[in-house]
């Protein structure tokens, strides 16, 4: 219990302030202290490291708030649309390579409130076995039969489209009026990326339109942080639709579609969200815009370019410690996600507690978001962490994995140690 | 008649010998005290085959599954529709842009206008407090707050805003939500699931459609604020049906409805919900901080015990002039939620300087509660200026901030509706620098209620900008609607 939801008195930055919390019916309620505790921050999404106030951004988000208020308080069709919405907007097209976007105050409810519009009854939607809920949520949302495919694993994905194509709907085997496939660009629980060269094949030959969920590789991935598609070499053209949020890589809040001009005017005109809800909040709006200006470098400094390079360099170097030393690490080289498995459930708040003891603060994930025997600890590494900050993670990491025994491959060195001591015995 | 005879004849004859061959080995043997005849086998032999040829299948002619040049033939011939539907040439213009605060006055293209499109009750939009607070937020936590609220995503201003919201309104605790339509739609189905039975009333915005879609419960609508309508249709439900006791049944209502501008009149509800035994889910977001002497919404302005009401939830960008949203009730409801919202538990929580906004803008209204008055003077003189507006009338309820004018006679179709009202709202804007809007409608809405104009009124508005208002609107709708009545 005292695991998760734990309150954070500053910014989640690289090093950041955990309030500590005791308990005086055990860990039933836990009440808040004025203590803190400063630990490094190895589980909040903050990729690029923009979440704490940075030196471009925050002086004009302030300006921004100071002109436009905290909020706009009507819709997006009613009167809550400012230059700044509209500068975003093209921004962001500009920056995935599609020729509009448009913008939602929220990433989840981008994905629940888009899926019903594009397709209805009558149609098919194939999703990755390990989707987000909020893909769900729409897909069950909008009427249309749902079938899922292994997780990454183009092949299946073609079975079950030619099975689906020549049998038709299910009672009635009328043709599908079409078929959506969503996949995901790194999977949150997995780290994995996408085999998206492959599965966009295998769309093309089908004629299935794709729909890209980049909520966490936007920003993070690719060599000027275009993502998944600039990583793999996709066109994206290609992809019909792509999505993506602005709560990982850019420290703000709300998500983003970026699509042909047809299909971002229907939107428009018909997507509950963006006629009901209220517009993103302007100064979260001026955060996105100068920290993909940061990004693409035209703020006049190469911050953006190091940033990028800082991210990469810290996952790949993390991630080869972390198996050196004999860690099960999930996930693909690039990818700033690594859950580390720790398979037994009760391990889990002992890896926690222990890691928040030597002040590191990790996240661990259990059942509903993972299976129950594959719990995990998931790291997110950040552009904003040094060489120090990862070094004394690995080991405090490693001390804790030898104490609660979750390193379960062999390690090299310690290989030589135990045929060293059976000698001994002998 | 010669040639049957020694047939028969025959036959009985082959008959008697083959009996007598039966009955010869078996004329000693009694099985049960019955003597085995020769009939017997016979009989036996009959019945073997009877059942023999009703034990063998039907024919079906054999299922031979496609191959695989089959399949291949059918992919290539399918093809799919477009993935949306072709530009209409008739398509709405764009939404106005505005240059500056959404407050009272805004600016459009340069000129100033009165903003009568933003649901800024309070008048909070500008506000230096609030402002002051936000950039304290904003210096000390950065913009997002990067990770849900399980995983470090909980800020401590989190905590006291929920605190402060649970203390404004008299109940034990509050939690807070992302984003504004998000917390009904995630609360729904975080309550109710399948086989639940959910009265609620025809006239709910998407955001609660969609989450009683969501929730797989099964579904009555009554017909809109009609509390007659609401007693007969509880009566239908928990009458002669034993069933009805053992499983969860919930009312859903709005308090001032966004598609009419109604109130539900609370007090009969809670009588009614008494009797039937229901419960209540009341969706508060354009009632909080409007209704009420201090501002405490529906429950306060009907004088009902707040702990009557089973789960109230409200979106934070009306009156706080904030964005998100929150839900509250009873210490168990909002535990609940913790770990089953979707909402809450797989969402980046709200940027902790909207949560520090919305600390302030309760605060500001605890100290000041003359701005309630000034918005209820406000509504009332937009209500006798508008009155006898050409063509339109208001269908909203006396005391409510939104004011809805409906076409007095619909031209039967909900496209032209919005089409002229749309025509309308644009001169209004081009000719007399004043900013409303026609409430606009989603393909996916199943709401039946018509369309109409939205004025939302502020406490910052001052009288001469509702005078202007009133004439500006007069006018236009007399020239537009003439041609059309």
């Amino acid at each position: 219990q005292d695991c998760f939801g734990r309150p954070i008195a500053s910014a989640p930055d690289a090093w950041f302030d955990v309030v500590e919390r005791h308990s005086n019916d055990g860990n039933k309620t836990l009440q808040r202290t004025t203590k803190t505790s400063k630990c490094l921050n190895l589980g909040s999404y903050n990729y690029l490291g923009f979440a704490a106030a940075d030196e471009y951004c925050t002086p004009r988000v302030i300006e921004s708030l100071k002109k436009y208020s905290a909020s706009t308080c009507s819709a997006r069709v009613d009167g809550g649309n400012t230059k700044l919405h509209t500068e975003l907007e093209e921004l962001v097209a500009r920056f995935v390579g599609k020729p509009a976007a448009i913008l939602f105050g929220m990433g989840y409810v981008t994905n629940s409130a888009i899926i019903p519009i594009l397709i209805g009854k009558g149609g098919l939607i194939v999703s990755d076995s390990l989707n987000h809920i909020s893909i769900v949520n729409g897909a069950r949302g909008s009427g249309a039969t749902v079938r899922v495919f292994q997780h990454n694993n183009p092949a299946h994905l073609e079975d079950v489209l030619r099975e689906q194509i020549a049998g038709g709907q299910p009672r009635t085997h009328r043709p599908w009026k079409k078929i959506i496939v969503i996949v995901e660009g790194i999977y949150s629980m997995e780290g994995e990326l996408c085999n998206l060269p492959e599965i966009m094949a295998v769309c093309k030959k089908y004629k299935a339109y794709t729909y890209l969920d980049e909520a966490h590789s936007i920003g993070a991935v690719g060599k000027t942080g275009r993502g998944v598609c600039e990583l793999l070499g996709v066109d994206p053209a290609d992809v019909d639709i792509m999505m993506g949020t602005f709560t990982k890589s850019f420290g703000s809040c709300g998500g983003y579609i970026a699509a042909s001009k047809e299909i971002i005017h229907h939107l428009k005109h018909a997507c509950p969200a963006h006629i009901y809800a209220t517009s993103m909040s302007p100064p979260a709006v001026q955060q996105v815009i100068s920290a993909i200006k940061v990004v693409l470098g035209e703020d006049g400094s190469n911050r953006g370019a190091k940033k990028l390079a800082q991210i990469r360099e810290n996952s790949n170097f993390f991630r080869s410690e972390l198996q050196k030393m004999g860690f099960e690490v999930l996930g693909d080289n690039d990818s700033p996600v690594m859950p580390i498995m720790l398979y037994n459930p009760a391990k889990i708040p002992a890896f926690s507690r222990e890691c928040l003891r030597q002040n590191v603060a990790v996240v661990t994930v259990a059942f509903p978001a993972t299976p129950l025997l594959l719990a995990r600890a998931r790291i997110c590494i950040s552009a904003s962490q040094s060489r120090e900050d990862l070094i004394k993670g690995l080991e405090v990491i490693s001390k804790v994995g030898d104490l609660i025994g979750i390193k379960y491959f062999p390690v090299e060195q310690e290989k030589v140690a135990s045929v060293d001591k059976l000698k001994k015995l002998e | 008649m010669d040639m049957a005879l020694p047939i028969v004849n025959a036959t009985t004859a082959a008959l008697a010998r083959v009996s007598a061959a039966f009955n010869a080995p078996l004329a000693r043997a009694v099985v049960f005290g019955v003597h085995i005849d020769g009939h017997l086998v016979v009989e036996g032999l009959l019945i073997a085959v009877i059942v023999f040829q009703l034990s063998r299948k039907s024919y079906k002619p054999p299922k031979k599954p496609l191959s695989e040049k089959e399949v291949d033939e059918l992919c290539d011939e399918w093809e799919p529709e477009p993935l949306c539907p072709p530009v209409k040439e008739r398509s709405h213009i764009d939404p106005a842009i505005l240059e500056s605060a959404a407050g009272p006055h805004t600016t459009i293209e340069g000129k100033e206008v009165v903003n009568f499109a933003s649901a800024n009750y309070l008048g909070l939009i500008g506000n230096e407090k609030l402002i002051d607070s936000c950039v304290g937020s904003l210096e000390k936590y950065g913009v997002g707050s990067c990770g849900p609220r399980g995983f470090y995503g909980t800020i401590d201003v989190h905590l006291d805003c929920e605190a402060k919201i649970a203390n404004f309104l008299g109940t034990p605790d509050s939690i807070l939500y992302s984003y504004g339509i998000s917390t009904i739609f995630s609360v729904i189905p975080a309550f109710c699931k399948k086989g639940d039975i959910i009265v609620a009333d025809e006239g709910v915005h998407w955001a609660v459609q969609n989450g009683l879609y969501l929730s797989r419960s099964t579904v009555v609508y009554f017909k809109h604020n009609d509390m007659a309508s609401l007693a007969s249709t509880l009566e239908k439900l928990t009458r002669g049906n034993k069933r009805t006791e053992k499983i969860r049944r919930y009312i859903v209502v709005e308090s001032i409805y966004q598609n009419s501008g109604q109130i539900a009149p609370l007090d009969e509800i809670v009588k009614l919900k008494e009797k039937y035994l229901f419960r209540v889910i009341l969706e508060e977001s354009h009632s909080f901080g409007v209704l009420g002497k201090s501002g405490r919404g529906l429950a306060e302005h009907y004088g009902v015990p707040i702990d009557k009401i089973d789960i109230i939830t409200a979106g934070m960008g009306n009156a706080l002039a904030t964005d998100g949203g929150f839900c509250t009730g009873s210490a168990r409801v909002v535990d609940h939620q913790r770990l089953s919202s979707a909402g809450y538990v797989f969402s980046a929580s709200l940027p902790p300087y909207l949560a520090s906004a919305a600390v302030s803008a309760v605060n500001y209204l605890e100290e000041n509660p003359s701005v309630l008055a000034n918005l209820r003077s406000n509504v009332a003189l937009l209500h006798t200026g508008l009155s006898d507006t050409p063509g339109l009338e208001i269908s909203s309820h006396v005391l409510s901030p939104i004011v809805f004018l409906k076409l007095k006679k619909s031209t039967g179709s909900l496209a032209t509706d919005l089409d002229l009202l749309e025509t309308i709202a644009e001169q209004v804007l081009k000719e007399d620098s004043v900013f409303i809007v026609a409430s606009k409608r989603s393909t996916l809405d199943r709401c039946k209620l018509p369309v109409g104009i939205r004025l939302f009124v502020s406490a910052g508005h001052t009288e001469s900008d509702i005078s202007k208002a009133c004439s500006s609107l007069k006018r236009i709708s007399a020239s537009v609607l003439s041609d059309h009545v």
